[in-house]
């Protein structure tokens, strides 16, 4: 076991522990501490891969914007554990059921798009996710749905202002 | 056995480098606390703290004693683990910043070249931005979890407060990046440093301007010290808080103060360059140290410039507060970042 495959195997369990805890603690602001937490290994596992670009895009974005406004939520609709609504078994067995059948569909996939027998990831090399190469990638090659999804967002944005203005 | 083979020197190294700094920021941030009150005496016409020590020196130390000798409080409604959490990440979250600062070029021991900066990452400023975004939690779980209607308040205040600025703050950024075409902040110091290179201030005076209001509302200091608007909130999110719980909330705000002037020292200011000076004919280390004093110098010049201003100026009102960050500061960070790359463009033909 050399370095890289400690950290890989600590940050694996921590994402897959606080994962696990995102769906078991009672409280939403505890469930949406942990979930920061996943991205925070999450992050780590891009850094594995000479990704620190991406790494800390996910922080600032997921951790430090998208969950900032799921506390917000929480916080001011003064959720608690005990007015959490209860769910009944068979809901349960249904959500286990679903996801499961999802989990299925994305490995089959990931596993006829790419040819993967006899490949180990790229660990510490590669350098298509530091910051120029990925702008290059980004401004040339996929340059059209790049440009596309901004107008996605450009349109998002312009929806939520519509929604949240008073009139 | 090779379970963790590599450089032990290394780290030694790195480990005595972040000793130093995290205690030097500690240091004088506990300083800035009593010079602070100073500026704030001399403001007003008053000689500030002058009875412990010599002109006052040991008030700092008393303070601190003060704050760790109360009497410890938790609020019986309040969520204990997270109480507590609180106050730690908003230390940490002020503390971590300083591993991407370059504090100075490198000294050389032994034959050893030691870099004084601990660590130069290739998305530094992006790392910056990253962690400042997490020091939000801080004063939101702390405000939170105090179980008082005013601490959320507060907490939400600042909270929505951090994340507006920090929109403008990224895009007056954007156009110094162009500028260097790095993100790194020893590259970004280097690249003003060069031969003919001028700081950055005189490319980018209104992106400094920019930046520099919202450094002040990233730290919570007055005029948007929204979160601690005593006569609104009672306190602000730290209300429930006593003890060292408390001083963990106040310090983490002066630290904040110096990581920030370290930053905009190391983006606007040429970092540890001392103007109309040629550091490479100096010996290595003489020009090293020259390096940390000038950016400290720069550092505790933005820090007066912070006091100076918060025992100037008044409160904005929330909803300027607002206005100002959403309305004017993200249009005119637009402007800026266009103008910065039409010129860019009109110069490459």
């Amino acid at each position: 076991m050399n370095t890289i495959q400690v950290l890989f195997f600590f940050l694996s369990v921590l994402a897959i522990f606080s994962a696990v805890m995102v769906l078991v603690s009672k409280n939403p602001v505890h469930s949406v501490l942990w979930l920061i937490t996943v991205f925070f290994a999450i992050s780590g596992h891009y850094i594995l891969l000479n990704a620190q670009f991406l790494a800390i895009v996910n922080l600032i974005v997921y951790a430090g914007a998208i969950m900032v406004l799921f506390l917000f939520v929480i916080m001011l609709m003064n959720l608690n554990a005990d007015s959490e609504p209860r769910k009944n078994l068979w809901m349960k067995l249904a959500g286990v059921i679903s996801g499961g059948c999802f989990l299925m569909v994305l490995i089959s996939l990931v596993r006829q798009t790419i040819e993967l027998t006899g490949k180990t990831a790229l660990m510490k090399e590669g350098n298509i996710g530091l910051i120029k190469n990925l702008g290059k990638a980004l401004f040339t090659d996929f340059v059209i749905p790049f440009e596309i999804s901004s107008v996605l967002f450009l349109s998002a944005m312009v929806g939520a202002v519509v929604i949240g203005k008073k009139d | 056995m090779t379970l963790l083979a590599f450089d032990w020197a290394f780290l030694l190294e790195k480990l005595i480098l972040i000793a130093i700094i995290v205690l030097a920021s500690l240091g004088i941030a506990l300083y800035t606390t009593f010079a602070e009150r100073k500026v704030a005496g001399a403001l007003q016409d008053r000689p500030g703290p002058n009875r412990a020590g010599p002109f006052g020196l040991f008030q700092p130390f008393a303070d601190g004693l003060k704050l760790i000798m109360k009497e410890e409080i938790i609020p019986s409604t309040s969520n204990k683990g997270l109480f507590i959490l609180g106050p730690g990440l908003a230390m940490t979250a002020a503390l971590m910043t300083c591993a991407v600062i370059p504090w100075s070029s490198y000294i050389e021991i032994g034959g050893r070249k030691i870099e004084l900066q601990v660590a130069d990452i290739n998305i530094g400023v992006l790392y910056v931005f990253g962690v400042v975004s997490l020091g939000v939690y801080g004063i939101m779980i702390g405000g939170w979890a105090s179980n008082n209607k005013f601490s959320l308040m507060a907490a939400l205040r600042g909270a929505s407060q951090a994340i507006s600025y920090e929109l403008a703050m990224g895009l007056s950024l954007i156009a110094v990046l162009m500028i260097s075409g790095s993100l790194s902040l020893k590259t970004i110091v280097e690249g003003q440093m060069a031969d003919g290179g001028l700081w950055n201030i005189v490319y980018q005076p209104l992106g400094f301007i920019i930046f520099f209001i919202c450094a002040l509302a990233e730290c919570n200091r007055t005029p948007f010290d929204l979160p601690e608007a005593e006569n609104e909130l009672n306190m602000g999110y730290h209300q429930e808080y006593s003890s060292m719980k408390l001083g963990f909330y106040l310090f983490s705000e002066y630290v904040n103060m110096i990581m920030s002037s370290a930053i905009m020292a190391c983006l606007f200011f040429g970092g540890y360059d001392i103007p109309f000076l040629d550091e490479s004919k100096l010996p290595v280390n003489t020009a090293a140290i020259l390096g940390v004093v000038s950016i400290l110098a720069k550092i505790v010049f933005f820090l007066f410039l912070f006091m100076w201003i918060r025992w100037t100026i008044p409160r904005f009102r929330y909803d300027q507060l607002m206005n100002m960050g959403w309305r004017n500061l993200i249009p005119l960070a637009l402007f800026n970042m266009l103008l910065t790359g039409a010129v860019i463009l009109w110069q490459q033909g």
